[in-house]
């Protein structure tokens, strides 16, 4: 099972390696790992995508509680929430059918595109990870220079919130 | 007050109470080595190894309670330091570890003698630390101690560069009271409920088992354990890292469990309805199979750390908090309850384990010619009245040290059990006899172990401490050599120990007593004579049977009822299985 978990940890050198290294020592899977500091620069958030059973995900939300650098923690795929990711594709447009087809798939995914030259156009989508494959299927007949994805953040719906 | 940051490291150790520093110097520690000049708080104590000066701190602080101290120099000084610090690690004991470092400068440039001690260490710390700044020092220090002994408790490395600690650079000095982390706050209460769900389901049992570990020592808790299982009246078996939170000799003690535990703990294990954890990690070397661990019971665990509770054994009733507080409230409200203990279904079960009991599983061969190690071990106690501190190294002699010494009080066996570290039982056996310089303290070793850390000899000398090494010589790495026996065809690669040095002279030319044993008449009079000489180190090379095994055994992945018995053991007819 795919299970998302947000930290938040103090915002210190080696936090990162701290949990990535957690998961490598106890061969856990970790899909994607977001960080960035809060609007408390003293904290980092973090978003954890990992897949494993109900008993290996409590073991690592457990484990990751006991990180000393960890100050709350929370598994947003236990409650309904928000997730989102963020792309940069670079593709091939140098033809007008080229840059029409590109266009147009651009607007029904509502992603932006950012950068224009005469051979190439740059998008930007943002969505689930799933519409970001989507994306990236429907350009099958187009050359894909590039991609950049985030990786997940996470948020819970309403008044739930991560905070200390 | 204005100190640099080397005179802080020194005050903060003072004002944390620290008696003893184990440490060895070089290039990153200068400055620091130069603060304990000419000072007479901190005594610092030179080990010859850097693996032993966190061994003797780990000894220390197993003994005492209070957190061991280590001081050592950056690059080779940090690496040789981490099978010390992994071995407390696995054994959650309070250590506070300071590595120097490279100046800040030149940190991630390959300098003389760096390694990222706090990359290296991190997988085997409880936390570590990287000083950045002489203004954090003071404080760094304090959270160390503090995080090193609170809550699960563990070793903390703090990696001090050395501009911080440049005698030039002097800053006000202040050692905080009480430090609060925000993201550090260990839970010692239990929660109320979940204690009358558990006190509940104990009295509900009818074939009970207590079984508890390591925490109990831990966590200071071996009263309040004893007054509760003497209150229920249930059988308790201890871990190998429990020995001593209860009295070997009590009618209701089993004995040890585990891969080399008693026959009769292990099949109450295997046969129980109701099993307690006690500050108990449920360890593969006690499971056994998984599958088949307890297949009956309901499971309580009591645990500080709740990545401990179901981490491998999935429990019903978790109760997370500090055991003594724990078994607390557990006494309280067993004296407040109603309701009481099942004594006809009790009776049942204790005649059950009784039976079990009647084969002891302990015997061996009490007639050899050949000095059997469990007689050494059986005589130790005798000498010492049962009251020595005793160190071991890991192989065979650990076990028979674990299983034949009887301890009736905690903190006195003294073993590296989840890293099983040879090396290990000398230097910590000179943490524990420079805590406690009145007491007999006793290395048991084997004649493989004991050249992990020989060097050490030299360390006991220069401070006086008469430790008793009692070396099982059984020319073999035994332990390696029973495992080939029993699982590979007595194919014995490699665990012959050949070319043995001659260690009554190397203790001699270590400066101290070297007895060599060989017969078994000689054994009790010589051993009576080492154990006289007080002020003496004494090596007591024991030359014992080489075949012997270590008995009862649990295959690696059996089950608890499923053990290789001594060929000794009273091996009657299955008793009837009345099972109420
Ligand atoms: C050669 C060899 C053979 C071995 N054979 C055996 C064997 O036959 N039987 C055996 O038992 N072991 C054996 N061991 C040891 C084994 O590897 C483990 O080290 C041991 O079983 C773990 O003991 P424990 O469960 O008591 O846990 P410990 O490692 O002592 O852990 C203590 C537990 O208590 C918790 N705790 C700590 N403080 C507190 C507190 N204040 N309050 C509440 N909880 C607390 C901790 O979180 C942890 O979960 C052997 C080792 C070697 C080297
Ligand atoms: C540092 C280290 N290396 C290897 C081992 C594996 N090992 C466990 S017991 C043992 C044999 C120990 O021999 P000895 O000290 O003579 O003890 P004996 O078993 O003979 O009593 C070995 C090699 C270990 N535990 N630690
Ligand atoms: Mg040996």
């Amino acid at each position: 099972m795919r299970h998302i978990i947000s930290i938040l940890i103090e915002n210190e050198a080696g936090a990162l390696s701290r949990v990535a290294g957690l998961f490598s020592a106890r061969g856990y899977n970790i899909e994607s790992l977001t960080v960035a500091p809060t609007e408390d620069p003293s904290l980092s958030r973090m978003t954890i995508v990992t897949t494993g059973t109900d008993r290996i995900i409590e073991q690592i939300t457990k484990q990751l509680n006991k990180l000393i650098d960890v100050v709350k923690l929370m598994e947003l795929s236990s409650g309904s929430h928000i997730e989102r990711e963020m792309m940069l594709i670079k593709v091939k447009a140098a033809t007008m059918a080229q840059r029409e087809d590109v266009k147009r798939l651009a607007d029904i995914f509502r992603g932006h595109i950012i950068d224009v030259t005469t051979t190439t156009y740059t998008i930007e989508l943002t969505g689930s990870g799933q519409k970001l494959d989507s994306f990236i299927e429907a350009l099958a007949e187009h050359k894909i220079l590039e991609t950049v994805r985030s990786g997940v953040s996470g948020i819970a719906r309403g008044e739930k919130s991560l905070q200390i | 007050m204005e100190l640099s940051g080397a005179e802080i490291l020194v005050h903060c150790l003072k004002d944390e109470g620290v008696e003893y520093l184990f440490g060895y110097p070089g290039g990153a520690v200068l400055h620091i080595y130069d603060a304990l000049y000419n000072q007479e708080d901190v005594n610092h104590i030179l080990v010859r190894h850097e693996q032993a000066a966190t061994h003797a701190a780990d000894g220390y602080a197993r003994a005492t309670g209070k957190p061991g101290v280590v001081l050592v120099t950056s690059g080779p000084g940090a690496t040789n330091a981490v099978t010390g610090i992994a071995t407390a690690y696995m054994d959650s004991i309070p250590m506070v570890v300071i590595t120097g470092q490279v100046a800040t400068a030149n940190i991630g440039s390959d300098a003389f003698q760096e390694v990222d001690s706090v990359g290296i260490t991190r997988p085997c710390v409880k936390h570590n630390f990287l000083v950045k700044d002489i203004h954090d020092l003071a404080e760094t220090i304090k959270k160390a101690f503090y995080v090193a002994t609170t809550g699960r408790p563990g070793p903390v490395v703090v990696d001090v560069p050395k501009d911080i600690t440049d005698p030039n650079i002097k800053i006000p000095y202040h050692y905080p009271k009480q430090v609060n982390m925000r993201s550090y706050q260990p839970k010692v209460k239990g929660h109320p409920g979940q204690i009358k769900k558990a006190v509940d389901l104990l009295l509900s049992a009818k074939r009970p088992m207590i079984y508890t570990g390591g925490g109990v020592v831990l966590g200071n808790a071996s009263e309040q354990l004893r007054k509760f299982v003497r209150t229920l009246g249930y059988p308790i078996t201890t871990t190998l890292m429990g020995l001593g939170s209860y009295p070997w000799n009590d009618p209701q003690f089993l004995g040890m469990l585990g891969m080399h535990g008693t026959y009769e703990a292990n099949m109450a294990m295997h046969d129980c309805d109701v099993l307690i954890a006690i500050g108990a990690r449920f360890d593969d070397r006690v499971t056994g199979k998984i599958a088949e661990f307890c297949p009956d019971a309901e499971i309580i665990h009591i645990d500080i750390d709740p990545s401990s509770i179901s981490k491998t054994i999935t429990v019903d009733v978790p109760i997370v908090g500090n055991v003594a507080d724990v078994l607390d409230d557990m006494n309280s409200q067993l004296e407040l309850s109603s309701k009481k203990p099942n004594k006809k279904a009790l009776d049942q079960w204790w005649k059950l384990i009784e039976s079990w009991r009647a084969k002891k599983c302990m015997s061996y061969d009490r007639n050899s010619d050949q000095i059997k190690p469990q007689a050494v071990i059986e005589i130790l106690h005798e000498i010492t009245k049962g009251n020595a501190y005793v160190t071991s190294d890991v192989g065979q002699h650990q076990m028979w040290a674990a299983q034949y010494y009887g301890f009736d009080k905690p903190n006195r066996w003294i073993n590296s059990g989840g890293l099983g570290t040879m090396g290990f039982g000398l230097p910590a056996a000179m943490g524990v006899q420079l805590a406690f310089p009145e007491e007999t303290v006793v290395c048991v070793t084997g004649e493989g172990s004991i050249q992990m850390c020989i060097q050490e000899l030299s360390t006991c000398l220069q401070y006086g401490l008469p430790v008793k090494i009692v070396a099982l010589n059984n020319r073999y790495l035994g332990m390696v050599r029973q495992w080939q026996e029993f699982f590979y065809q007595n194919r014995y690669s490699h665990s012959y120990m050949e070319s043995l040095p001659d260690f009554v002279k190397l203790t001699e030319a270590y400066g101290h007593v070297g007895i060599r044993i060989e017969r078994v008449e000689d054994l009790r009079p010589e051993m009576e004579r080492a154990f006289a000489m007080k002020d003496r180190l004494v090596f007591l090379d024991i030359v014992t049977d080489q075949t012997e095994n270590v008995y009862p055994m649990i295959a690696q992945g059996k089950a608890h009822n499923d053990m290789h018995m001594s060929p000794y053991a009273d091996l009657p007819q299955d008793p009837e299985r009345e099972l109420s």
